[in-house]
């Protein structure tokens, strides 16, 4: 899996690519961890080129959205999730957790 | 019926999923149902690497695909902890985002995606979980 992160003026985002499970969620939770910890809490998820997500997945991205909308500083949003992904998210509750949008620029002028 | 032995390791999971996302394309499955099967079987094999065997690289699973006419099976063994997944508790759902707890998803995720879930504890001492979809 490759994670890249392109920082904005008004947003952080971040793509990842391939298959988010056990073995490749720290990445992704690296790459988000970073922009948390440098204190930038508006981030944009560019999920395009994700195509599987598991659960370990999901934890990393509920955890980095508890971290942002602390303090309301921020908002972990999503863009373009694959139609699988968001029917498994619904399935266990945690699709209303984020907004998801269907293309990049609406997700960061959201912010 | 096609089977493989992998280490009990992360990095095993995309073997796996390759090998049933291929049994389910040939058991005619639509791509929701292939992506959750996919879906339930790697949430069964970390449990199997974080709950059976504790941590990564502490004993091998076996992986085996079986397509017949109107349903896939899919069957889990290893030589770990036993463990009954019908034992675990349903998770709280719909849950604000700060309540929410880890424990359970998985299984749950199975359960609600599987047709069929048997589980048993062999007397040579394997757990085997045996998942099914119908077609």
């Amino acid at each position: 899996m490759e994670v890249s992160t392109t920082q904005y003026k008004r947003c952080d985002v971040v793509k990842a690519s391939g298959r988010v499970d056990s073995g490749t969620a720290p990445d992704l939770e690296a790459g988000l961890n970073a922009i948390t910890n440098a204190g930038r809490y508006k981030i944009v998820l560019d999920m395009t080129d994700i195509n599987f997500m598991s659960s370990k997945g999901w934890w990393v991205l509920i955890d980095t959205q508890k971290t942002c909308k602390r303090y309301k500083r921020g908002e972990l949003v999503l863009v373009n999730v694959r139609g699988e992904i968001r029917s498994s998210l619904d399935l266990v509750g945690m699709g209303s957790y984020f907004k998801i949008f269907d293309d990049l620029t609406t997700a960061v002028g959201s912010f | 019926m096609k089977t493989v032995t992998l280490p009990g390791e992360y990095k095993s999971l995309e073997k796996i999923s390759n090998i049933v996302v291929q049994a389910a394309r040939e058991a005619g499955l639509n791509d929701l149902d292939t992506y959750e099967v996919d879906l339930a079987v790697d949430e069964a094999c970390c449990n199997i690497i974080d709950h059976a065997y504790g941590g990564e690289g502490l004993g091998e699973m076996q992986c085996s695909v079986e397509v017949s006419d109107d349903k896939l099976t899919v069957v889990l063994k290893d030589h770990g902890r036993p463990f009954d997944p019908a034992q675990v508790p349903e998770p709280e759902l719909n849950l604000p985002i700060e309540k929410v707890k880890r424990r359970g998803v998985g299984f749950f995720l199975m359960r609600k995606i599987m047709d069929e879930l048997h589980y048993k504890h062999s007397p040579e001492g394997d757990n085997i979980l045996v998942l099914i979809k119908h077609k």
